[in-house]
C-alpha cells in the first residue's frame, strides 16, 4: 500500500513538523513494514513556472509537422524584455496545439531538471532559439497523457488565482511524501488510508477522523433487486447514480493521488471507485446499470460455468467460486474481478455501485485457483470492514454526483447485514502475564480502546463470565456492572472485549494481548532471560555426528552442502541396477527442476556435481565429504491430517510415523586428482581407493567402532577395488575406486574414488562407553612371520587367522610387506606380518613366544599359507 | 732398549707432537695406534721393564708410568677438542631451509554453515537447553496444521512448498524446523527448552540472497509463566554470546500464524554499533547504515499450537524464535552471495579460519 502523507493528514492530525521518516518509525512500531519513503516530485528542480500564452504563430515544416512559435509570459522574475510586450516574455517552440492565447500552461525554463535527469536548456530548433519547454503530463511524471500540453485553470482547487511565474507544484499536486508499506496478513485494515491514518493517529496520540461515518441501515429492498444465496456474502449494498457525463475527466487531485498510490487513471467513474477503495479499504465495483438484466444474485458457481473477466480472460469456474450473476449468468467473480459484459465504458451514463462484503476464505481460494490477485481480492482476502460498505458506496456516489454530474437514485439496496462482533472474556491480567511487563488491566483496557476495542473490566472470573456469554442469546452480551457479581472492581479479574468491525484479526485472547503489546510498545518490555532447568547436553548421536564431521575435515576432506535432488539418469550413469534399493525413489510433486524430481538415495551424485563444479573452476585435487539425509520410498501410505483443537490420538501419530519414508543420514566422500601434489619431497600421490579406505578407518576410529573391509561388487564401484564396510556383522556402507565407466560418464579424473556410509548405523553400532586398558609393564617379544599364500587369499583373512591362532598373548599384529617375485611361485604372494607378544603378569620365555607363533602359523595354514624360510 | 729418562722423554715428545698435529678424530685414532698401541715405543718400553735389574726397575717403571699417564691425558684432551670441532662442522653442514613446505597433507574443512550451527547449538546447550531433531521429509500436519497454518494459507501453495508425490499423501519437505517443535511438544515432558538446527526447503528463487535449500535454527521454550520478556532476555543472551557483550536486540511487531504476539528480531549492528546511522562519513555495509540488522522472527507461542499438542494453555505458555543460518553467515562473515554456500567450491569452505569457524 502506497500512502501519500497529504492524504493521511486529511484524517489524522499529524503535526506539521513530523516528516515521512518519523511517521514511518511510528508505523513500524505498530507492526507495519515501511519499505520506502518516497519524495514524489523531488526529482524536479529549477525554474518550473506557470506561464500565460501571449501569442503564437503556427509554422508548417517540410516534414509535414506544424510547430507553434509561442510567446509566453512567465512572470517578472523570468521574462526577457520584448518590444511587443511591456512585461516582457519568453519565446518557445511547441509541438502541441491544444491551447489558445490567454491559457495558463506549465513552462520548464532553461535550468529546469525533469524526471529522468533531463535538464532543459535554450536550444536552436526549427529555425528559432527555443527558450524552454511547455510541458505535458508525462514529461512531469504525473501522468501518461502526451496528447497535448497541460492547460491549467485560472484558479487552483482552493480558489487561488494562478499568475505567470508562480510555482505550479500546488495546482499540479506535484510534490508529496509517499510511504510504501508492506501490510502483514493480520492488518488488512491498513490496506487503506483510513486504517493507516488511524494507526498514525494512535501512534502520535493525535485526533483521528473516520471517513466511514454512516450507519448501515437494516435490510432495504427498494433499490436494485439483490438476492444473497451464499453465506460467503453477508452484505451487499447497491447504490445507483444516473445521468453521469461520460466525457468528464478525473480531477487532477484524484488522478495524481491514484498515480502516487500506484494505480493508473482510467476513467472518471472507475477512478472514483478506486479512489474510494484506497481511502476506505472497501473495494467497490461499478456496473453499467443499463447492461444489467434482472436481479443480481450472489451464488456459488455451477459446474461448467465460465466468465470472461475484465482482463479479457475466459475463465473456467469452480463450484466453490463465489459469483455475481444476473439473468444472463455470471457477471463477476465476487470480490476478485468483474466481468466484461457489464463493464463501465465510455458511453456509460447510469452506474450501479456495488459495495459488498465477502468471506476472506472464499476469496482466498478463488484468487489462488484463478491465479488472479487484484486490489479488491487482496483486501477481501485479508478481511474488509463490513461496516464500511454503506458509507463507501455513498462516498463514491457523492463523487459521481459532484464530479461526473450524475443524480443519486434515492432508492437503494442493503441486502444482508453487518455481522456484529461479540464480546469475549479474557483474564484481566493476561496482557501483563504474557507480555511480562507492567501493564495493569486499566492500562490494557485504555490501550485496547484506542484501537477501537470495546472493553469492560469486570470483577468476576473468566469462567463465570463465559457461562453468562454462553447463556446469552446469539452471543449478544449485555455486560453492565449492575449485572456482574458484586466484587471489588478496583481489582478487575476479567475484561470483556469486543473488537471493532474492522479488526477481524482480533479473535483469541492472545490477539488482544498482542494489540496491547503493540500499543504499549515492544520497546518498553523488559528483557528477562528465563531459567532453563539443567539440560542433558548433547545426545550420543549428536556428539558422534560432530566427531565424524570433524574427523573427516581433520583427515583432509572438505565438507560441501548439496541439494538432495537427483534424476534417474544420474542413477543410470552410476550403473545402479533396477532392483537396487537405491531405486526406491521418492518423487516430488513440484520439483525445483523437472530434470531432478527425485530425492537422493545416495550422496554420490551431489558429490560428483560439486566435484565437477570445482574441476571447472580449476580446483583439480579434490577430497570432498558431505553428511545429509537420504530418502527411500516407504509404505506409500497417506499421512492423516488430525484436528488441531486437541492432541492427535496415538493411532493418528502412529499413522503419521508410518507414512513417512525412511530417511537415514548418510556420510559420503569423493576423491579425485592428487591426494598429495608433486613437490620437492617426491612425486605426486594420486587420490584413489587407498584414501577412501583410510577415510573409513579414520571415521570408524573416531567413533570407536571396529570395522572390517570385505571385497564387494556393487555399483558405482570398480568390481575389483571396492570394499563393503562391515561392523558387528552388519554392512554399513561401501568404499573404493569408482568404476571406470562411471568415471568416464561423469568426466571425472581417472581413478576417482568414493565412500558412502550409513551414518545412522555407524553411530548406532559405535560403543557407548568402554574400559581403558590396564597397562602391562613386562617386556614385549617381537616376532616376524612371512607366509606364502594364493593371490586370492585376502591379507585381512590371513591376519585374522594369525590373530586367532596366536591367542591372548598376542598384543598386536600388522602387515608390513607384500612381496611377489623371485622365490615366490607365480599366482602366489608373500605376506609379512610383525607380531608383538606380551603377558600381563610375567616376562615371556622364548619357548612361550615361539609356541604362540607356531600356533598362529598353523591356523593360517588352514588358508593354505606356507611359512617362508 | 734404551729406557733412559732422555729416551723416554724423546718418545713422549714425539707422541705429543703426533696427537697435537692430528686434524681429525680419524687422524687422532691413527696417532693413538702409533703412540699408544701394542707396538708403540712406550708400550714396548713398558714390556722391556721386566728385563731390567731389580734395583733399576722401580725408577724406570715410575718414569714410564708417568709418561703413559701424560700421553693418555693428552690424547683424551685432543679427542674432545676434535669432537667438538667436528660436531660444530656437522651441525653446520646439516642446516636446512626451514621455509620449505614439508610433509604436505590435504587441507580439510567443515562447511561454514556446519560450524555456525555447532556454535549456536553450543551457546544454547551452555544455557541448559537441549538440541532437538526431526525428519526433513515431514507430514503436512506437523509442518502446517499443528502450527496454526490453516489449509487456506498461501504458504501451503505448491508455489511455496515442495510436496511429495502424490499430494494426497500429505507429505512435504519441511519449510522450517518448526515441526521439530511440534514433535518435541508431543514427545517430551514439560517444561521444554530446545533449539532445532537443521536443513529446510522452499520453492524459492535461487539467487544471491535466496537458496531453496537452506538452514535454520529455531528455539522453543514452554514452561509455566513464560512471557514475551523472557523471549527478549533469551535473544539478548544469544546475541551477546554470538557477537559480544555490547550487542543487544530489539523486536518489531510482525505476523506469524504460530506466534501471538509475533515480532521480527533485529540485532544491534556489531560492526558500527549504530554509529553509522545518519552519518555519511562513516557508512556501514554490514547494516547498510541502518544500525540494526534483521535477524529472524519470534513471538509468544500461539496457544492454538500448544492446544494441538495437548498442552493446557491455562497453565503453560511459551516463546519461539528462528533465524536463518545462511543469512547469519552473510552478515557475520561478509558472504556476498548465498549461492557460494551450496555450490561446494572447496575454496569457500576452506576460507573461514580460526575463531570465525
Amino acid at each position: 500500500m502506497r500512502a501519500p502523507i497529504s492524504w493521511l493528514r486529511e484524517y489524522a492530525d499529524i503535526p506539521a513538523d513530523v516528516d515521512g521518516r518519523q511517521l514511518a518509525e511510528v508505523l513500524v512500531r505498530t507492526g507495519l513494514e515501511v519499505e520506502a519513503v518516497d519524495e514524489e516530485g523531488a526529482e524536479i528542480t529549477g525554474p518550473l513556472v506557470i506561464g500565460r500564452i501571449l501569442a503564437f504563430v503556427d509554422e508548417p515544416q517540410k516534414n509535414g509537422k506544424v510547430i507553434r512559435w509561442v510567446q509566453v509570459d512567465v512572470g517578472p522574475e523570468h521574462n526577457q524584455p520584448d518590444e511587443r510586450y511591456p512585461q516582457g516574455c519568453r519565446s518557445v517552440v511547441c509541438g502541441a496545439h491544444n491551447f489558445a492565447v490567454g491559457d495558463r500552461v506549465v513552462v520548464s525554463l532553461p535550468g529546469t531538471t525533469l524526471p529522468g535527469g533531463f535538464t532543459i536548456s535554450a536550444r536552436k530548433t526549427y529555425g528559432h532559439m527555443s527558450d524552454g519547454m511547455i510541458c505535458a503530463e508525462d514529461e512531469l511524471g504525473i501522468g501518461h497523457d502526451h496528447t497535448g500540453i497541460i492547460v491549467l485553470p485560472e484558479r487552483d482547487d482552493f480558489g487561488n488565482e494562478l499568475h505567470p511565474g508562480d510555482d505550479p507544484a500546488g495546482v499540479l499536486y506535484l510534490r508529496d511524501t509517499v510511504l510504501d508499506i508492506d501490510v502483514s496478513p493480520d492488518m488488512g485494515y491498513c490496506l487503506s488510508i483510513r486504517g493507516l491514518a488511524r494507526e498514525a493517529a494512535i501512534g502520535l496520540d493525535v485526533p483521528f477522523r473516520d471517513v466511514i461515518d454512516k450507519e448501515t441501515p437494516a435490510e432495504l429492498v427498494e433499490g436494485y433487486p439483490v438476492v444473497l444465496e451464499s453465506e460467503d456474502c453477508p452484505l451487499f449494498v447497491a447504490v445507483r447514480v444516473r445521468g453521469i457525463d461520460p466525457a468528464r475527466k478525473s480531477p487532477r487531485w484524484m488522478a495524481r493521488r491514484l498515480a502516487m498510490a500506484g494505480m493508473r487513471s482510467i476513467s472518471l467513474a472507475v477512478d472514483i471507485t478506486n479512489y474510494v477503495m484506497l481511502e476506505t479499504g472497501q473495494p467497490l465495483h461499478g456496473y453499467d446499470a443499463n447492461a444489467l438484466q434482472g436481479p443480481i444474485v450472489v451464488r456459488k458457481a455451477r459446474e461448467g460455468e465460465t466468465l470472461t473477466t475484465l482482463d479479457d480472460q475466459l475463465r473456467q469456474l469452480h463450484p466453490d467460486d463465489l459469483l455475481i450473476t444476473d439473468d444472463r449468468g455470471p457477471i463477476g467473480l465476487a470480490g476478485v474481478m468483474g466481468g466484461a459484459t457489464t463493464e463501465l465504458n465510455d458511453a456509460t451514463t447510469d452506474v450501479l455501485i456495488e459495495a459488498a462484503n465477502f468471506s476472506p476464505r472464499s476469496i482466498g481460494w478463488t484468487l489462488r485457483r484463478q491465479n488472479l490477485p487484484s486490489e479488491a481480492s487482496k483486501r477481501f482476502h485479508r478481511g474488509v470492514d463490513p461496516a464500511a460498505a454503506y458509507s463507501a458506496a455513498h462516498l463514491a456516489a457523492k463523487y459521481l454526483v459532484e464530479l461526473a454530474g450524475g443524480t443519486l437514485d434515492e432508492l437503494e439496496t442493503v441486502a444482508g447485514s453487518v455481522p456484529v462482533p461479540h464480546a469475549r472474556p479474557i483474564d484481566a491480567d493476561l496482557p501483563a502475564r504474557i507480555l511480562g511487563a507492567d501493564v495493569p488491566p486499566t492500562l490494557a483496557a485504555e490501550l485496547l480502546r484506542k484501537s477501537g476495542v470495546k472493553v469492560e473490566l469486570i470483577g468476576s472470573s473468566k469462567a463465570t463470565l463465559a457461562a453468562e456469554i454462553v447463556g446469552s442469546a446469539q452471543h449478544k452480551l449485555k455486560l453492565t456492572t449492575g449485572e456482574a457479581p458484586k466484587l471489588d472492581l478496583a481489582v478487575p479479574q476479567t475484561m470483556a472485549v469486543t473488537p471493532p468491525t474492522w479488526r477481524p484479526d482480533l479473535n483469541d485472547p492472545y490477539d488482544f494481548v498482542e494489540e496491547v503489546g503493540r500499543k504499549f510498545g515492544f520497546d518498553n518490555i523488559p528483557s528477562v532471560p528465563p531459567i532453563a532447568p539443567p539440560g542433558r547436553g548433547y545426545t550420543k548421536s549428536q556428539r558422534l555426528t560432530r566427531v565424524v564431521s570433524r574427523a573427516a575435515a581433520a583427515a583432509g576432506f572438505v565438507e560441501v552442502i548439496s541439494f538432495p535432488f537427483i534424476s534417474e539418469g544420474e542413477l543410470d550413469s552410476l550403473q545402479i541396477p533396477a532392483d537396487d534399493e537405491r531405486r526406491n525413489l521418492v518423487r516430488l510433486a513440484n520439483p525445483l527442476a523437472e530434470t531432478q524430481p527425485f530425492l537422493r538415495t545416495t550422496m554420490i551424485p551431489g558429490l560428483i556435481s560439486a566435484a565437477a563444479r570445482n574441476l571447472s573452476r580449476g580446483n583439480e585435487d579434490l577430497a570432498l565429504f558431505e553428511t545429509g539425509s537420504t530418502f527411500f520410498a516407504g509404505s506409500g501410505q497417506a499421512a492423516p491430517i488430525p484436528a488441531v483443537d486437541h492432541r492427535p490420538s496415538d493411532e493418528e501419530l502412529a499413522e503419521i510415523a508410518a507414512a513417512l519414508p525412511p530417511q537415514p543420514k548418510h556420510f559420503g566422500a569423493l576423491l579425485a586428482g592428487n591426494w598429495i601434489a608433486a613437490g620437492w619431497e617426491g612425486p605426486a600421490v594420486q587420490a584413489g581407493w587407498e584414501q577412501a579406505f583410510a577415510l573409513v578407518d579414520t571415521v570408524a576410529l573416531a567413533v570407536g567402532l571396529e570395522v572390517k573391509r570385505v571385497a564387494a561388487k556393487i555399483a558405482p564401484f570398480h568390481p575389483g577395488r571396492c570394499a563393503a564396510i562391515t561392523a558387528a556383522g552388519e554392512t554399513i556402507g561401501y568404499a573404493g575406486e569408482l568404476h571406470p565407466s562411471v568415471v568416464a560418464a561423469f568426466g571425472l579424473p581417472e581413478r576417482a574414488a568414493a565412500v558412502e556410509l550409513d551414518l545412522d548405523k555407524l553411530i548406532a553400532l559405535a560403543p557407548d562407553g568402554g574400559d581403558v586398558a590396564s597397562i602391562s609393564t613386562h617386556p614385549v617379544a617381537k616376532e616376524d612371520v612371512a607366509l606364502v599364500v594364493d593371490e586370492e587369499v585376502p591379507a585381512g583373512a590371513v591376519l585374522e587367522a594369525l590373530r586367532e591362532g596366536a591367542g591372548k598373548l598376542l598384543e598386536s599384529i600388522e602387515l608390513f610387506d607384500v612381496y611377489r617375485g623371485e622365490s615366490v611361485p607365480a599366482g602366489k604372494k608373500s605376506l609379512a606380518y610383525a607380531m608383538r607378544f606380551r603377558a600381563d603378569d610375567r616376562t615371556l620365555t622364548e619357548a612361550e613366544t615361539s609356541a604362540a607363533k607356531e600356533l598362529a602359523v598353523a591356523e593360517a595354514a588352514k588358508l593354505g599359507a606356507v611359512q617362508r624360510v | 732398549m734404551d729406557l733412559s729418562q732422555d729416551a723416554i722423554n724423546q718418545v713422549v715428545q714425539e707422541a705429543l707432537a703426533a696427537f697435537a698435529s692430528a686434524g681429525s678424530t680419524v687422524e687422532l685414532k691413527a696417532a693413538r695406534a702409533a703412540h699408544l698401541g701394542d707396538k708403540a715405543p712406550i708400550v714396548l718400553a713398558n714390556k722391556a721393564l721386566g728385563a731390567l735389574p731389580k734395583e733399576e726397575r722401580k725408577a724406570a717403571g715410575q718414569v714410564i708410568g708417568k709418561a703413559r699417564g701424560q700421553l693418555n691425558q693428552a690424547y683424551a684432551a685432543r679427542e674432545s677438542e676434535l669432537k667438538a670441532v667436528e660436531l660444530e662442522q656437522a651441525l653446520k653442514a646439516e642446516r636446512v631451509d626451514v621455509t620449505l613446505p614439508v610433509a604436505k597433507q590435504p587441507v580439510g574443512a567443515q562447511h561454514p554453515i556446519t560450524g555456525l550451527m555447532d556454535l549456536m547449538s553450543d551457546i544454547f546447550v551452555s544455557m541448559g537447553w537441549e538440541i532437538a531433531e526431526g525428519p526433513e521429509l515431514e507430514a503436512e500436519w506437523m509442518n502446517f496444521d499443528a502450527l496454526n497454518i490453516g489449509p487456506d494459507h498461501p504458504a501451503r501453495a505448491t508455489s511455496d512448498t515442495l510436496f511429495v508425490e502424490p499430494l494426497s499423501n500429505h507429505l512435504l519437505m519441511r519449510t522450517h524446523t518448526s515441526p521439530v517443535q511440534i514433535r518435541t511438544l508431543l514427545d517430551r515432558e514439560l517444561p521444554v527448552y530446545i533449539v532445532c538446527p537443521g536443513q529446510t526447503y522452499r520453492a524459492d528463487e535461487f539467487d544471491s540472497t535466496h537458496v531453496p535449500v537452506f538452514h535454520q535454527i529455531e528455539g522453543l521454550a514452554v514452561d509455566k509463566g513464560i512471557s514475551l520478556s523472557n523471549l527478549l532476555g533469551t535473544l539478548d543472551q544469544f546475541a551477546k554470546a554470538m557477537f559480544g557483550d555490547a550487542i543487544s536486540t530489539r523486536i518489531r511487531p510482525h505476523f506469524f500464524p504460530f506466534t501471538e504476539p509475533s515480532a521480527e528480531v533485529d540485532l544491534r549492528c556489531f560492526v558500527c554499533h549504530g554509529e553509522s546511522v545518519g552519518n555519511p562519513e562513516r557508512p556501514c555495509k554490514t547494516c547498510k547504515s541502518e544500525g540494526w540488522i534483521e535477524w529472524g522472527g519470534c513471538g509468544v507461542v500461539n496457544p492454538r499450537v500448544l492446544a494441538a499438542c495437548g498442552i493446557d494453555t491455562d497453565v503453560y505458555s511459551g516463546f519461539a524464535f528462528g533465524m536463518g543460518i545462511e543469512r547469519t553467515l552473510m552478515f557475520r562473515n561478509n558472504a556476498a552471495d548465498m549461492r557460494d554456500m551450496v555450490e561446494g567450491d572447496i575454496r569457500f569452505s576452506r576460507s573461514l579460519k580460526g575463531a570465525a569457524r
